[in-house]
């Protein structure tokens, strides 16, 4: 647990040490939690495009597809590419944006996944349980950054995306990504540590930066936060409210099957109706009805 | 409202007609695109993508054929429920075409999904997560499928229990009584759980937010896929009635038809005024105006439907008439479930989905399926009513 602390410190320490060649004075140590929610956050003014990170991402976490590969550079995120750098012009100014999972604080694609497949875990990370997953598909409906993959090739489907490098954290390190990246671009630690430092970046630099964190709200937030002195929407970021659609979906489903009263009112009361009419028709001894005979409710 | 309250005759005849040799090749040739898609994945055999994960298989063959096989559930709801006593000459029909409907659908779902082999899981209730939608629905749909059956079951045992047959007959007899009982509780079941996963369908779409078009997404989806399930529930009995009555030669019921037909027209209405309410209400109405492929698409909804107005106006019409607007009732329905679940939906710019020939092949696949075991039944069992006097002709297909 310290070494695991010390790490994080220590990397986000030097993250933020590098990034600050522009802003000195990394972000104020963090209160100790049992289980803080740990946090990416890319600054696209930062980003160089170098690609560096997409290598660590597949050498980390699927390292057969890169094996013995020169360079490889997917232009999206795909079934064997967790990360990726997509460049964004706007006018002349080129703009890099690093684009994966965001670890939802309330993912749709949990909330959609019928067997708890997707689930969110250590530090608050999502990732994929195979023994439990049908390959339904509905997390990529439901994922409104449209990040889950699928494998369409495969007899033996995966659904794969970014889990935040879950083994590497758990044995106390960070994300691939973060450690590979040279300007510190992207940076790891805990997520309100990292919401501070974002806005620290946004107060010592006016003008530099869209004056707010994306992630710090959308869709009731992510983990992984963005800095960007281009609108967020030409990075392909979507624009989205505060509400998590896990909630707006509760607000309607939630309502109607509230305690499973209202299912089973309305069997109940079927099955009443039923039962009645089929007394009053056995006491009315009609014959076999034969169609288009009228019965006692016509006019 | 006994189990064998229905006096009906099996059509009988040859089974390989050209209609079902033709509806038996369709599945075969799918099976074939099927046991590719299990060897090479989905992928290989679909049009599909991560920008449009959802494609024919699960939009058409679940999403709006189970909506046009929902005519058991609102054929039991009037003449059950309600005890329209006019309706049970329907129920039967109705019935069976839910029962292969739905049969289909959930077949064609297990090729669809990626990981069928955990599809068992569903039945371990610690496993579930209680927030999914699509729990509900998959729980819900394969439930109903058995509940289905059940139904269905009262015109199967109507043969067996004369069958030439020894131990068949002996089942059948024995069963027989248990079933008499059971079957309200049976029904209650088959009115309650269709109308869960049919406005649940509806309501897996609200997780889509922003993803699917203003025009589609509402709070009021559930709603609005629930009614759908009824019209096109009656729209689908009533052609299916009308089809078999022209196929088999059998006595058409129009007078019925014609009443289900007026209750129909009220449905629509309510569901047409329903949309443009909504629509107006969440200050969408310019997404209309726009005209572009969405709004277009909204308004061949509603011109679809509207004709079903005209059964309030006059209710008496021939069997072409309620024919025509039976179909139209139909197809703007589909069109509606297809717009809500697939066309509207919109991933992001560069994600494109229009369904593979290989997939669109599965897809008729599975209604061929379901056809021609609609027409084996029929043929064998008492379904529809026993032939006119001048003899039945026993050519053609039927849906």
């Amino acid at each position: 647990m310290t070494s695991r602390r010390k790490l994080l410190r220590r990397a986000l320490a030097g993250g933020v040490a590098l990034a600050s060649a522009v802003r000195p004075r990394p972000a104020a140590a963090a209160a100790p939690a049992a289980e803080p929610l740990m946090a990416m956050l890319y600054d696209a003014t930062l980003c160089i495009g170098c690609k560096a990170c997409v290598a660590a991402c597949g050498a980390a976490n699927d390292p057969e597809a890169w094996q013995g590969s020169l360079h490889q550079a997917p232009v999206d995120l795909d079934a064997r590419t967790r990360s990726v750098i997509r460049l964004a012009r706007v006018g002349d100014a080129p703009a890099f944006v690093k684009r994966q999972c965001m670890h939802c604080l309330d993912p749709a694609c949990v909330a959609a996944c019928m067997m708890k497949a997707l689930q969110k875990r250590e530090f608050g990370l999502v990732s994929w349980d195979g023994g439990k997953c049908v390959g339904c598909r509905y997390c990529q409906v439901a994922c409104p950054y449209n990040v889950p993959r699928f494998e369409w090739d495969s007899a033996n489907p995966r659904i794969v995306k970014c889990e935040l490098c879950r083994d590497r954290l758990v044995a106390g390190g960070q994300p691939a990504c973060c450690e590979a990246c040279p300007r510190a671009a992207v940076i790891y630690g805990r997520r309100d540590d990292l919401l501070a430092e974002a806005h620290r970046r946004i107060r010592e630099s006016p003008g530099r930066y869209v004056p707010r964190v994306y992630g710090e709200r959308e869709a009731g937030g992510t983990q992984v936060l963005y800095l960007s002195h281009v609108p967020f929407e030409t990075l392909g970021l979507p624009s989205l409210g505060p509400r998590s659609l896990p909630e707006s979906v509760h607000a309607v489903q939630g309502r109607i099957y509230r305690g499973f009263v209202a299912p089973t009112a309305l069997y109940a009361v079927v099955a009443g109706l039923i039962l009645r009419n089929r007394r009053a028709g056995e006491r009315d001894a009609a014959p076999p009805g034969t169609g288009d005979v009228p019965s006692r409710e016509e006019p | 409202m006994s189990v064998k309250s229905e006096a009906g005759a099996p059509v009988g005849g040859k089974l390989a007609t050209p209609a079902f040799r033709v509806l038996a090749g369709l599945f075969a040739a799918a099976m074939l695109a099927i046991a590719w898609r299990f060897a090479f994945g989905v992928g290989s055999v679909t049009a599909m993508t991560d920008g449009h994960p959802w494609g024919a298989w699960k939009v058409f063959n679940v999403i709006v054929l189970t909506a046009l096989a929902s005519g058991g559930y609102a054929t039991a709801l009037l003449a059950y429920v309600l005890n329209r006593g006019r309706y049970h000459s329907l129920v039967r029909l109705a019935v069976l075409t839910s029962a292969v409907g739905y049969t289909s659908g959930v077949l064609s779902l297990g090729v669809d999904i990626g990981r069928p082999w955990n599809f068992w899981r569903l039945v371990v209730v610690t496993g579930w997560n209680l927030h999914s939608v699509l729990l509900e629905v998959a729980i819900c749909i394969s439930a109903y499928v058995v509940f289905l059956w059940l139904e269905v079951a009262p015109l199967l045992l109507d043969r067996w229990t004369g069958s030439p047959r020894e131990w068949l007959r002996r089942r059948a007899r024995a069963i027989t009584p248990w079933l008499e009982r059971a079957f309200p509780f049976i029904v209650a079941f088959a009115v309650v759980l269709p109308t869960m996963h049919q406005s649940s369908l509806g309501s897996l779409f609200l997780l889509a937010g922003p993803r699917l078009h203003a025009l589609w997404q509402t709070p009021a989806l559930p709603l609005f896929f629930l009614i759908s399930a009824w019209f096109m529930g009656y729209a689908a009995v009533t052609a299916a009635s009308l089809l078999c009555s022209l196929a088999f030669d059998r006595r058409r019921h129009v007078a019925v038809l014609a009443a289900m037909g007026r209750i129909n027209g009220g449905l629509v209405l309510f569901f047409v005024a329903g949309r443009w309410a909504d629509v107006a209400l969440r200050g969408q109405l310019g997404a209309v105006a726009a005209l572009d492929r969405f709004g277009a698409l909204f308004l061949a909804e509603a011109a679809l439907l509207a004709p079903a107005a005209l059964m309030l106006v006059r209710p008496r019409r021939g069997a072409g008439a309620l024919l025509a607007l039976a179909m139209s009732i139909a197809l703007g329905g589909a069109l509606y479930r297809l717009d809500a679940a697939l066309v509207g939906f919109m991933p992001g710019p560069g994600w494109r989905y229009f369904p593979s020939l290989l997939e669109l092949l599965v897809t008729a696949g599975w209604v061929a399926a379901a056809l021609a075991t609609f027409l084996y039944v029929v043929r064998r069992f008492p379904v529809l009513d026993a032939p006119l006097a001048r003899g039945a002709r026993t050519e053609g297909g039927c849906s």
